[in-house]
């Protein structure tokens, strides 16, 4: 029970990538277990920020000159590199944005300027992070829509009943989490996908919490629109991705003015360029884009699948752990599920825990994880989340069983 | 006592504490001890929201003392606020709206009365003194 099974996977090697892993915390090493908040960064890629601004920085898209040539050169080939990573079938359907907040904001504004019109309805799911639910809210309150919420079950997963009820003839989008951020469901997407456009509505995929675990494919898929953000794929902060088909951003009208995103600008009339730039309005994060292609050859070069198999190890085994303490209970037990233990000691409150934890140089998170909505649902004011990333080890969870016993101990 | 001396006194007794556990054992025991607050005063207009943890506090003026009564959700914020209810409670609202709290960062545990910490603590504080300044104000 508990061995590693997967071949050929070093993950002392792998840790040897990630430079914080060896700091002390309250002289104790650190055991990272937030990833699903933000995810450590390789060394591979912290070089090739440091490469780009000491060697090859300016801007981009504006100068002939030699810097500012390699700079677009590098910062389209990210584009390139996201492009084939997700299967998308052009790079002009590769949107840079600040992170997943922001894709879906210039949907929530863009696509909705387009689509949606009064007594329209937008389709969300109960466990969507905070992100996926506000700017929706905000853009039916702008165009008289209506937000519907398909419910979660006790064990934090879906019913696919349940969302052929409430997709209609009215529903215009289907925007939902791919995994559950707070409760590690992986939800049925090929299914909901097919129901939404069955129904005629787009669909947008939240995969902030997938694309570092699952490998996917948007033509496969047949997703509208996926957003996620760069610094939980080992990425640099502040940059994020927006991909929606060809013809569908073509429909939709800009989101912010700016430099960069025109072709002809009169005071009269502005016209604007063309994808993906339209969307990309002023100086963008250019060294943290250029960074987030490097971060995504080096999870290339593991292999996503590998990287899944051995997190699904993780997962299996932090959850046979974690069962075995004493009124410990796990929120979010779905057979489909994703590296995220959802977890509350007896009564203890997560922020109690949480602080003993981190004495121990344990990082978890706690709290409502941005999903306020869940934790309503199941009457809790919050929990504590422990999310594993490859380069975890089976023997850091059996320091966090032994941490969780003694904050029972403190605590209960 | 005054709030310094009180404050000087909590410092005292954290000095034979070593290490975090046995300081972290005894602020979950004052947690525990904590008087009840009055159910009648957990309302929503004596809640201070954190993210991470709730705190509620009620105060009154009586006999130009300021008399304190507080909860939290949190043990450990709860055993914090027992320390804080030491140095505050019984003491004229003019020393309180005057009064530095320091004995947090001379023990070791100034992290729980970070901003960033989100766990109601230093707005407790703040409202603490607002209380202070209120009721000096009345008098
Ligand atoms: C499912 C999900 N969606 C959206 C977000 C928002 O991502 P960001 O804060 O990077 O914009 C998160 C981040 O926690 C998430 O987990």
């Amino acid at each position: 029970m508990g061995t590693i099974v997967s071949t050929g996977w070093n993950v002392q090697a792998i840790r040897e990538d990630f430079p914080i892993l060896k700091t002390l915390v309250h002289n104790k090493p650190l055991i990272y277990f937030d990833n699903a908040a933000s995810t450590q960064k390789p060394k591979i890629v912290l070089d090739t920020e440091y490469h780009y601004y000491t060697t090859q920085y300016s801007n981009i898209h504006r100068g002939v000159h030699y810097l500012s040539q390699i700079g677009t050169d590098l910062y389209e080939k990210t584009r390139h590199t996201i492009k084939n990573f997700i299967g998308a079938a052009s790079e002009k359907e590769i949107i840079f944005t600040k992170g997943t907040t922001n894709s879906i904001n210039l949907l929530a504004y863009s696509w909705s300027s387009a689509f949606l019109k009064a007594g329209d309805e937008i389709l969300i799911t109960g466990m969507e992070h905070h992100s996926n639910i506000v700017p929706w809210q905000m853009a039916c309150q702008r165009h008289g829509a209506n937000l519907k919420v398909i419910p979660i079950q006790e064990d934090g997963s879906i019913n696919i009943e349940d969302v052929k009820k409430l997709i209609s003839g009215k529903t215009r989008l289907l925007a939902f989490t791919y995994v559950s951020n707070a409760l590690g469901t992986i939800n049925p997407v090929k299914d909901m996908i097919d129901l939404a456009h069955q129904a005629g509505a787009h669909v947008l995929l939240d995969a902030a919490q997938a694309i570092q675990h699952i490998p996917m494919n948007v033509q496969d898929l047949d997703c509208d629109f996926l957003a996620f953000s760069g610094h939980k794929i080992y990425g640099p902060t502040g940059t994020g991705i927006l991909y929606g088909k060809e013809k569908l951003l073509d429909a939709i009208p800009p989101f912010e003015g700016g430099g960069d995103m025109i072709k002809d600008v009169k005071f009269e009339h502005t016209s604007f360029n063309e994808l993906p730039f339209k969307f990309e309005a002023g100086t963008p994060n250019i060294a943290g884009i250029i960074a987030l292609g490097t971060a995504i050859e080096y999870v290339e070069n593991i292999g996503l699948d590998k990287i899944y198999a051995y997190e699904d190890e993780l997962l299996q085994y932090g959850t046979e752990q974690l069962s075995q303490i004493d009124s410990l209970k796990i929120y979010g037990q779905s057979k489909h599920k994703s590296s995220v233990l959802s977890f509350l000691l007896g009564k203890a409150h997560p922020y109690d825990v949480g602080v003993i934890l981190d004495h121990l140089g344990i990082a978890i998170r706690t709290g409502h994880h941005c999903t306020q909505p869940i934790m309503d649902h199941f009457c809790i004011p919050g929990t504590c989340r422990a999310s594993f990333a490859f380069y975890n080890t089976k023997e850091e969870i059996d320091a966090l069983v032994s941490g969780i016993r003694r904050a029972a101990k403190m605590l209960l | 006592m005054n709030i310094n001396q009180i404050q000087d006194s909590i410092i005292e007794d954290f000095s034979m504490y070593e290490d975090w556990e046995d300081k972290y054992e005894y602020i979950i025991e004052l947690g525990k001890e904590l008087p009840e607050m009055n159910e009648q005063y957990k309302t929503e207009e004596n809640l201070i929201k954190g993210c991470q943890s709730r705190v509620w506090l009620h105060a009154e003026e009586e006999e130009g003392l300021v008399k304190f009564q507080a909860d939290s959700d949190a043990i450990i914020t709860k055993g914090i606020i027992g320390l804080l209810i030491k140095i505050f409670n019984n003491q004229s609202a003019k020393e309180i709206s005057n009064s530095d709290i320091y004995f947090l960062k001379e023990i070791g545990l100034q992290e729980h009365l970070s901003p960033t910490r989100a766990n109601g603590l230093v707005s407790m504080v703040k409202q603490i003194k607002n209380y202070g300044i209120a009721f000096n104000l009345k008098s």
